[in-house]
């Protein structure tokens, strides 16, 4: 083999997913280099976010992370409601027992802090095993020797070797895609996740939360409010800020040609939220990332010779119903591959660590909840769309409306069982329908009004931070015409149909006194979310490390 | 390798710090001094040298106690393990030349004569660029300025240095030259780090600049010049042969200009405004027109 730089194990990735991975390497003695392209770990990453000690899992952040309770999340989530919106009206479900099914613990975080204090003990033990941890190293693919996998290429460094590598670089894996376990061509597949960070003072949030200093709350929108795009809307306490956001299919996105930003603004300014908005809106930061859809995408051999694939690159992002847990899933699955390799090595066979790996996440159970079983079977009869037709027009005629109103004292039970939000179709009628009748039959209106004026996307963008790579685009449009990457003009986050300030525009080109619709692009404002990979043609890859959009809260 | 970097404090120039009088001289009791901004990439050169092949790096500097932070400055900035400072009132109001002898010296009485030596390129307050190369020629090595990235061969004991020839960007010669060797950085100088070994070195080296330099004055020595055997009659004032006869301040622009304002596709303004040159340069627009 050439001599390349060589480490035993290279984590690609520090979010959750490479944490976990980094610190169980390190606990076994593993030399660990671990790179991550933002200039400092969480500055590229996004999160709703609460992120979940589950019970059933066989790690957890703080089993790996001492003191990340108390040092680097925000708040316990004790309460947890979900709101069916129909117009002004309001019914509003107890959601806190499906948010403590299988739960030891679920805090809010916001991610630069989170990821940046994973950093500092990432480094500090990773870097006792002879390895380290690197910010701004943007990896850019695989090494391949003998069409073998041995290493990875990036933009900073010269290639480096290893004897297991463990990609653990989020949505938009360019290491899942150059293995060729990941493509991003369905829309169906994917989530995308645009959020807003409030700034609130603590006194304040325990006064309109209703909460002490130990204390948080959840609460969920769905129903009519969202152009009728599948998804909701989600509002978490942090210390002194506020997490609001939406998470949609990304197909419906496009398919009603919505805009993210104006989804986002119509929960901001529904009268719901006037009671815990007030009239002192200030918004801090806006970003977008799009979010895997478990269900459809999760690998069920997530590796690939000496590659083994973790958290949101494996697809391993699981949608609960309205419950999102993907930062939970990555650190048992980080942490996971590690062992698995670990145990491989000391049976002398290293080469077998990926399927392993792939056992391991069967056999305790993470599979399971990433793929459920009641999804896959009834999948076919519930998303079928005569199915979902006959289901929407019953729900909304008289005879539906009628059930509803009995099943009234039933129905916040039945929202609080794990096994039927776990297999929730993906269709029109839980998302939208559904919460709408509930609201029109069962609500009652809501007295305040909104006074919240949300930014225009030119001020989200501009108080954004960005060290832009000049000449040296991450994004190119392969095909410019409408047909082909249209999509993108309306469905990235930071893009708006006559707003010349984003990253795509329209544009017509005139040529021998016929009219051609394109796209243009121009990256500057990207915040990486990853969506005009999937709805875009474009060639898609992040931008050099260090470079680009830098989330402050995330 | 041990590599030596001379660094100087400058009043520092940016916007708000700098103060001056009312004849446009500088206030110096108003403006803070700095490190020279261009000996940042002295540092980073001999910070390089470090990382690859280990020993370490003393920063050194001639003039008054208060250069003390500049030296702490350049302790935080990259690492260093020790500081000498250079400092006796016969040593003040130094030329270039006698800052040379003064600097060459103290390297001379040094432990151990060191593998490189650094200096910057010009002082954003003398900017003679004079000092480096003056303080080579009393200790004779091999001198490469202008030099934007270097690679040591420690086996053959050889540095190869790209530098600019003529400080022209577009004009670049590799050089090699034998250790120990006198170093000029480049502004243009970037470091460069390839592999993540060097990468992780930086990081540890950092960490521990960051615990040590608040207590730099306890890696830092301070000379006179009987510490480095200099003669008073060759430093300071006596020992300088430049005189400054007087200082003429720069005459400033006229505040306002009239200006007007044409568009290209204006045809008729832009053939006043040919003309406005042609006159100005004393042509003939009409000739222009000509052809
Ligand atoms: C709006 C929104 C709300 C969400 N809400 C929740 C929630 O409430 N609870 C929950 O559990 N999950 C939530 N998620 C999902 C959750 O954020 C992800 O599942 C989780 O972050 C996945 O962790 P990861 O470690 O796999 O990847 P990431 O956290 O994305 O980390 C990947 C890391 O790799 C780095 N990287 C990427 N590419 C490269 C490269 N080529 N070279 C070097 N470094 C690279 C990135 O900079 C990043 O630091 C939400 C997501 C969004 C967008
Ligand atoms: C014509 C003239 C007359 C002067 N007269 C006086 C005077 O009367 N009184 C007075 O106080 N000063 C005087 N000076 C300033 C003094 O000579 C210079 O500041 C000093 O010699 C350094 O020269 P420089 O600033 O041009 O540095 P440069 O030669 O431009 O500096 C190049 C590099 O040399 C190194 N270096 C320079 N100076 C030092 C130092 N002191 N310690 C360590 N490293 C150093 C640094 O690495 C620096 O980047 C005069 C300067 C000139 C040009
Ligand atoms: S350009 Fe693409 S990756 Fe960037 S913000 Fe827009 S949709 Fe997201």
């Amino acid at each position: 083999m050439s001599d390349y730089e060589h480490y035993e194990a290279l984590v690609v990735g520090a979010g959750p997913g490479g944490a976990a991975a980094a610190a169980t390497f390190a606990n076994y003695g593993i030399e660990t280099l671990v790179l991550e392209r933002g200039a400092e770990a969480g500055s590229k990453n996004v999160s709703g976010g609460l992120i979940y000690a589950e019970e059933s899992a066989p790690y957890t952040i703080d089993d790996l992370f001492p003191g990340f309770r108390e040092e680097a999340s925000e708040r316990p989530i004790t309460k947890y409601r979900i709101h069916n919106l129909a117009g002004d009206k309001v019914e509003s479900f107890d959601l806190t027992k499906l948010h403590e099914h299988d739960t030891e613990w679920s805090d809010s975080v916001l991610r630069r802090k989170m990821d940046s204090w994973l950093e500092d003990r990432v480094h500090e033990r990773t870097r006792e095993t002879g390895g380290g941890l690197l910010t701004g190293v943007h990896v850019t693919g695989l090494l391949r020797e003998e069409g073998k996998i041995v290493g990875v290429e990036t933009d900073e460094l010269d290639p480096i070797t290893a004897d297991v590598i463990v990609a653990a670089d989020g949505v938009n894996s360019e290491l899942a895609r150059d293995a060729g376990l990941m493509d991003w061509d369905e829309p169906e597949e994917w989530f995308q996740g645009v959020k807003a960070v409030v700034d609130m003072p603590n006194d304040v949030i325990a006064d309109r939360f209703d909460v002490g200093e130990d204390e948080g709350a959840a609460h969920l929108f769905s129903g009519d409010l969202f152009q009728g795009v599948r998804g909701g809307g989600f509002l978490y306490t942090n210390r002194d800020t506020l997490s609001l956001g939406t998470v949609f299919h990304l197909d419906s996105l496009v398919a009603e040609q919505a805009e993210p930003h104006e989804l986002l603004d119509a929960m901001l300014t529904h009268p719901l939220l006037a009671q815990w908005l007030g009239d002192d809106y200030t918004e801090l930061e806006y970003s977008a990332k799009l979010v895997p859809d478990s269900k459809k995408v999760a690998l069920r051999e997530p590796h690939f010779g000496r590659l083994l694939v973790v958290g949101d690159a494996a697809g391993q992002m699981q949608a609960q119903g309205p419950i999102i847990k993907g930062m939970n899933h990555a650190v048992t699955a980080g942490a996971l591959a590690a062992e698995a390799y670990a145990q491989a090595k000391s049976r002398n066979e290293p080469e077998k660590a990926g399927t392993r790996y792939a056992h391991l996440l069967r056999s305790e159970g993470v599979m399971q909840k990433l793929r459920p079983r009641g999804y896959e079977m009834f999948r076919g009869v519930t998303e079928d769309d005569g199915v979902t037709d006959i289901v929407e027009s019953v729900l909304t005629s008289f005879v539906g409306r009628a059930g509803i109103r009995a099943l009234s004292g039933q129905l916040e039970r039945l929202y609080n069982v794990p096994a039927l939000s776990s297999m929730i179709p993906d269709t029109q009628t839980p998302y939208v329908t559904l919460p709408t009748v509930i609201a029109e039959e069962l609500g009652t209106p809501v007295r305040e009004t909104s006074s919240v004026t949300p930014p225009s996307l030119e001020e989200r963008i501009g108080d954004l931070t960005y060290d832009t790579d000049i000449g040296n685009p991450h994004i190119t449009v392969l095909d410019n015409s409408w047909e082909a990457s249209g999509a993108a003009v309306a469905a990235c986050p930071v893009s708006a149909v006559d707003f010349g300030g984003g990253c795509y525009r329209e544009e017509l080109v005139r040529t021998n006194g016929s009219e051609e619709r394109v796209v243009s692009l121009d990256t500057q404002p990207c915040v990486e979310c990853g969506t005009c990979a999937v709805v875009a043609d474009t060639e898609w890859t992040h931008p050099r490390g260090d470079k680009g959009v830098e989330f402050k809260w995330g | 390798m041990h590599t030596v970097v001379l660094t100087k404090g400058v009043p520092d120039f940016r916007e708000g710090q700098v103060s001056f009088d009312e004849d446009g001289h500088l206030e110096r009791g108003k403006t803070p001094t700095v490190m020279n901004p261009n000996d940042q990439f002295a540092l980073e050169a001999a910070l390089q040298t470090r990382v690859r092949h280990g020993g370490n790096v003393s920063v050194m500097s001639m003039g008054p106690p208060g250069y003390k932070e500049v030296l702490q400055e350049a302790m935080e900035s990259v690492y260093a393990d020790d500081l000498y400072l250079v400092s006796d009132r016969e040593m003040a109001a130094a030329d270039t030349w006698a800052t040379a002898i003064t600097l060459s010296a103290a390297i001379e009485n040094l432990d151990e004569m060191p593998d490189i030596i650094f200096a910057g390129f010009k002082t954003a307050d003398g900017e003679t660029g004079h000092t480096g190369p003056q303080a080579n020629w009393c200790l004779d090595m091999p001198l490469v300025t202008h030099v934007i990235s270097l690679d040591i061969d420690e086996e053959e004991r050889t540095l190869r240095a790209k530098r600019l020839v003529e400080g022209d960007i577009e004009e670049i010669e590799t050089v090699e030259v034998s250790l120990p060797a006198f170093v000029v950085t480049d502004p243009e100088f970037v470091p460069s780090y390839r592999s993540a070994g060097e990468r992780l070195t930086l990081k540890d080296l950092r960490a521990a600049t960051t615990e040590r330099a608040p207590d730099y004055e306890d890696y830092l020595t301070v000379w006179d010049h009987a510490d480095i055997n200099v003669d008073p009659d060759y430093i300071g004032l006596d020992g300088s042969p430049t005189i400054v006869s007087s200082v003429d301040p720069i005459p400033k622009a006229p505040a306002e200009r009239e200006a007007t304002m044409v568009e290209p596709e204006d045809v008729d303004g832009m053939q006043e405004v040919l003309e406005a040159m042609q006159s100005a340069v004393g042509g003939d627009a009409a000739a222009a027109e000509g052809d």
